[in-house]
Parts: structure tokens; sequence; C-alpha cells
């Protein structure tokens, strides 16, 4: 029983990771760069949920809805004023650009007065809901984020498969050129890719605020999700999902049968023994450049 | 103007290369060894700090200025010096022999993390030392009977077979000394064929390794060099706080080098220095203004963090070359004053070189 609880707990908590992980591919799928503002970009939802609810009073769905579709606008608009100029650099460029953005954005939260340099707790209506079956605890908080993330899942791999804006992504991630050649205008579909991650990322703020806090710091969460895409091999979507349930699950072991302090540092520990063993992750192919 | 006409190969390494540079370096020195003499006790520790954290942005410029690996894990090198330097004096070592194993020790971890950074490259390898760092920190706060744990370690005196380091001229002239060796081995290594190596890789690794350059070997190299430089600069910075804990070696420091590199200007010696006057004394900076600021941004506690961040973003894309590019463009602008060019300093767009196989 207490195996099957840790697990639960270890899926809701890789939910989290292989969400902002999810956006992490995104990004690098189609621009080939890393976003490491992240983490940041889903502190940013869940504050703007956050803000929404106290300060504006709308109800919890209607501020989370606001949200998510206002932070793909956010991330709409970084593209086009801070990455783009950059385009055609080398990866470690848009490394610095996005580590100064993550720490402009974890400044900024801190000015907002009264709530930003506090600890603050999102009242959702599902908040302190449980279920006790025959031993096991279940949570609400745990569950929804387990049954969204299944289904923006399953919208993403709807969307990827099926529509035009999806298979159009898929083919300016696979050659740029010819892409652009083909009449796909890359540049705006790279724009909405970072508005899709951004969204994906304030969606995974509003489902980790019940279960911790909402804090400036709170996007540092973001950093363990680079061991969840780089296990998962790190230009692979459902990679992404499955490195985060593995980083969650082991976590969440190593936080009740290794001693204290193991539970921090097991995502890095396992992404070294993977990027030694196999660095191409689980799911990504072998790759070799050609000159 | 000044035009120097090589003549021979010597000429093209020499560490000076005329009489201008003699007399303008000479001059520098002169100033910095006269120091205590004109500076008050807060520049001069200003000054201190710019020095060590100089020697820790030569070590990291090795590795991601020159060598291409960039790493967001370097306070982990910086940590580990600073322990065993920490460790090592009050077990009663004299700080050459301490500093000497900070360093080395430092060197074994970076060879250790240098093994897999062999097989990978890029943000693996960023993601590779960023773990790395994560580790190396709570190791630091765990081992409790070497470290202290969180609850930190005091740091001794500089000793030297009963002389002690107590004022801080002293300590600040021993900096002096530790960053002129670094800063003359890096130069000196840089016009040397490992150097060279490593530029070749930085600027493409196919290349180099069809002209015979031994890819692990020199990575390695590079990892344990870096580690050294970074470990020497650990150890004086243990001894000028005078009190560690492992906070002060996590990812925030880690990105703090990286920034001081970017800032002072990737793939130059001076950049390092330059990055480092940088980062002491924008802090100071933030507080005299912070008066002058609406208090709802002013008191804030992030109002660092945002001030490093747009510098770093402005910084990354305006002035790619950093503080030392800006000046190597202002003097070439004087040099050559009426026939300057724009574009002299572009930056040549790659155009996108996919990593992806399909």
């Amino acid at each position: 029983m207490v195996i099957l609880q840790l697990t639960i707990s270890g899926i809701s908590l890789g939910c989290i990771y292989a969400l902002i992980a999810l956006g992490f591919v995104l990004i690098y799928k189609a621009t080939e760069t890393v976003n490491f503002a992240q983490g940041e970009l889903m502190m940013l939802g869940a504050f703007s949920g956050l803000v929404l609810m106290k300060m504006v009073g709308l109800p919890f769905w209607a501020a989370a809805l606001i949200a998510v579709v206002g932070m793909g606008g956010f991330g709409f608009l970084v593209e086009r004023i801070a990455i783009r100029p950059i385009l055609g650099q080398p990866q470690f460029t848009v490394v610095m650009l996005t580590i100064g953005l993550g720490y402009v954005l974890r400044g900024l939260i801190t000015m907002i007065p009264g709530i930003g340099s506090d600890t603050n707790t999102l009242e959702v209506p599902y908040k302190g809901v449980v279920w006790n079956m025959s031993g096991l605890v279940l949570s609400a908080e745990q569950l929804a984020i387990i049954l969204i993330t299944a289904v923006l899942c399953l919208g993403l791999y709807l969307m990827f498969r099926y529509s035009k804006i999806g298979i159009a992504m898929q083919a300016a991630s696979q050659n740029q050129i010819a892409a652009y050649y083909m009449g796909i205008p890359v540049k705006r579909l790279n724009g909405l890719v970072w508005g899709l991650s951004a969204a994906v990322a304030a969606l995974a703020g509003l489902l980790l605020a019940p279960i911790t806090f909402v804090h400036a710091n709170m996007g540092y969460i973001g950093l363990k999700a680079f061991p969840a895409a780089v296990v998962g091999g790190f230009g692979s979507l459902p990679g992404a999902i499955v490195g985060g349930l593995v980083i969650g699950i082991v976590e969440s072991f190593a936080g009740f049968y290794l001693p204290e302090g193991f539970k921090d540092i097991a995502a890095y520990v396992v992404v070294l023994i993977m990027l030694v063993l196999k660095p191409t992750g689980l799911f990504g192919g072998s790759v070799r450049k050609k000159v | 103007m000044r035009f120097i006409f090589k003549t021979d190969y010597v000429q093209d390494i020499n560490l000076v290369k005329h009489r201008g540079q003699l007399f303008w370096y000479g001059l520098l020195l002169l100033a910095l060894l006269t120091a205590p003499l004109w500076a008050t006790s807060y520049w001069l520790s200003q000054l201190n700090f710019v020095l060590i954290y100089g020697v820790a942005g030569l070590g990291l410029m090795l590795l991601a200025g020159y060598t291409g690996l960039a790493s967001i894990g370097h306070a982990a090198f910086f940590g580990v010096g600073a322990y065993t330097e920490a460790y090592l004096a009050t077990k009663g070592w004299p700080f050459p022999l301490s500093m000497l194993a900070a360093g080395a020790l430092s060197a074994a971890v970076g060879v250790v993390v240098g093994l897999p950074a062999l097989r990978i490259k890029g943000m693996y390898l960023a993601i590779a030392t960023l773990s790395f760092g994560f580790i190396v920190e709570e190791a630091l706060a765990r081992w409790e009977s070497v470290t202290g744990g969180n609850s930190g370690m005091a740091v001794k005196v500089p000793e030297i077979w009963g002389w002690e380091l107590k004022s801080s001229e002293s300590f600040y002239w021993l900096s002096l000394a530790v960053a002129l060796l670094v800063t003359l081995a890096v130069l000196n290594l840089l016009r040397s064929s490992t150097g060279r190596a490593f530029i070749a890789i930085r600027d493409s690794e196919i290349s180099a390794q069809s002209m015979g350059i031994q890819l692990a070997r020199y990575k390695t190299v590079a990892f344990a060099l870096s580690a050294v430089i970074v470990g020497l600069a650990g150890a004086l910075y243990a001894h000028k706080l005078r009190f560690i804990s492992p906070e002060q070696f996590g990812i925030t420091q880690s990105v703090e080098l990286l920034l001081l590199v970017v800032v002072g200007g990737l793939g130059s010696v001076h950049g390092a220095y330059l990055g480092a006057i940088f980062i002491i004394t924008m802090p100071q900076l933030i507080s005299l203004a912070k008066d002058h600021l609406p208090p709802a941004i002013g008191q804030a506690t992030g109002l660092q963090s945002v001030v490093f961040g747009l510098v770093l973003m402005a910084f990354v894309l305006f002035e790619p070359m950093g503080l030392y590019g800006r000046w190597l463009k202002i003097r070439t602008y004087l040099e050559l004053f009426p026939i300057y060019r724009k574009g002299m300093f572009k930056r040549q767009k790659s155009f996108q070189k996919s990593e992806q196989q399909k």
C-alpha cells in the first residue's frame, strides 16, 4: 500500500515536471534553443492566477483560463522581442538570454505590493478534498494534476496529428528551410510555439499551486524539469512526459526510503547516470552530425 | 595609428606586443602594488574581491570563452576549493600547501565532471554541469563532519609556518600575487599548443578533430585547468570572507560567474577582470540608487536580480563581445578616426545548423 501511495504522489509530482519539460521540448524542437526561464513562466502563470483571484476577484476557473491564455500571449511577445533578434546565434547565447529573462521575471514579481515577496496560497475550489480508500489516501489536488495532464497530452497529440497548424509545426521542426519553401510562415510558428509552451507552463503553475505555495522562487522547480527532459530524450514530446513521470516517481521513493537530502538531488543523480549511459535519452534517436 | 610589422613567429606569440602595452600594464601593476598606500580599507577590500572574482572568472573563461564548453555549475569547483582550504587551514597546514591541495582536489573533481562531458555537448553539457552543481551543494550541506553543514564554517587566517597574514594589506598582496601568477599562466597557456587546441575546439569540433586534436584529452584538460583556477579562487574567497556556508556555492553563484564572463566579454582575459569589476560594483550602485527609486521598486528584494537580468539580456542582445569588446570598438574607432566602418565587428550569422536528425 505504501508503494502504491508513493507511486501516486510521484506521478502527480511527475506530471508537473512533465508539463514543464513539455514546454522545453516544444521550444527545443521548434527553434533548437533551450529556454531556461520555463520555470519562471510557470511561476508567472501561478501569480497571474493569484492576482486575478485576489485583486480582481474572479472565480477560480475564469482566473485560470485568463491566466493560461494571457501567458500564451506573453510567450508570443517574448519570442518576438527577445528571441527573434538573436536567431541563428550559438545555442549558448539563448541560454544566457533566457537565464537573464528568468532573473528579471523573478525580480519583477517581488515588486508586486503585498503579495510579491510573500508565500501565498491559491484558493482552489477542490482544495482539501480527500478520499480514503482502504488505507490509500487520494487528494483531489493530485487527481486534478494527473487528469488535466492526461487531457492536455491527448489534446496536444490530436493537435500535432490532425490540425493544420500542428502539422506545420512538425514540418518546421524537422527542417526549417524546407518548411519555409513550402510556404509555412516559420517565424510566426516559432512565436506560436513559444506561446503554446508558456501556456502549458502557466497551466503547470496553476496545478502546482494548491500542493505547494505561490512564491517568487517557485520557478526553481523548473530546473528539475531539465533532468526530466533529458531522461526522455530532449527532442521527444512523449519522452518529456515519460521522463517527468520517471523523475517524479524516483524522487518520491527516494524521499521515503533514502536518508534526508537525497530527495532533492535524486533527479540530478538520475540525469547524470542517464547522460553517462545513454546521452540521447529513452526516446531520442542516435544523432550523428554530418560534416 | 601604430603599425606592427611582424617578421618572425616569436614576435607573433610575444606576450607584450609593443612598448605602449609595456608602459600601460606596468603602470597598472604599479597602481595595484601600491594600492594599500592610496586606497581606503573599504576600497582595498573591494579591490581584493575584484581580484578573487577575476581569478574565478579566468577559470570559467578558459572553459566557456576559450574551449566553448559552457558550464552552469562552476560554483561547485569554487565551493570545493573554498571548503578544502578551510578544512586544511583548521588542520594547521601552511597556506601555500593547502591552496595547492585545494586546486588539486578541485581539478580531480573537474576531471570527474569532464569525463561524461566528453560524450555530450551543447545544452546537454550545461544540464550535466547544472546537475553536478546541485549535487555538490547538497554534499557540502550534508557532510557535516567536515563542512559543518548548513550552519557554515569559520575559516582561519592564512598562516605559513607561524607567520599569520592578519592584516588586510598582507592578504591583498597574497591575492594580487595569486591573480598575477594565474593571469600569466593563462596567457602562456593560450599561446601554447594546448591553448590553441582549446580555441580550435571552440571554433569547430569537427575541424579540430580532423586536424589531429584529441577531443577527449583536451576537453578533460580544459575542465581540469578551469577547475584548478576556480578552486584557487575559492580558497582565497574562503579566507577573505572568513565564514563559508553551502548556499554561497549554489546556482546563484554559478549564474553570477557566467554573468561575469558574458558581461566582461567571452574569449578575452581582460574580460574576466572587467566582468569582476562589474559584479563587485553593481550591487553598490544599486544600493546607492535605492533611495532615489519609489519604495515599491527600491525596497523590493528582487531589485538586484532584475538589474542583473536586464544587464545580461542587454549584453547578449546588443553587445555580445562584452565590455572588452566595447573597449576594442572604441579604441579602433579612435585609431582609425575618420574611416571606421560600422560593420567591422559585426557578428557573422551562422545559418541554423540543425543537430536534429529528422
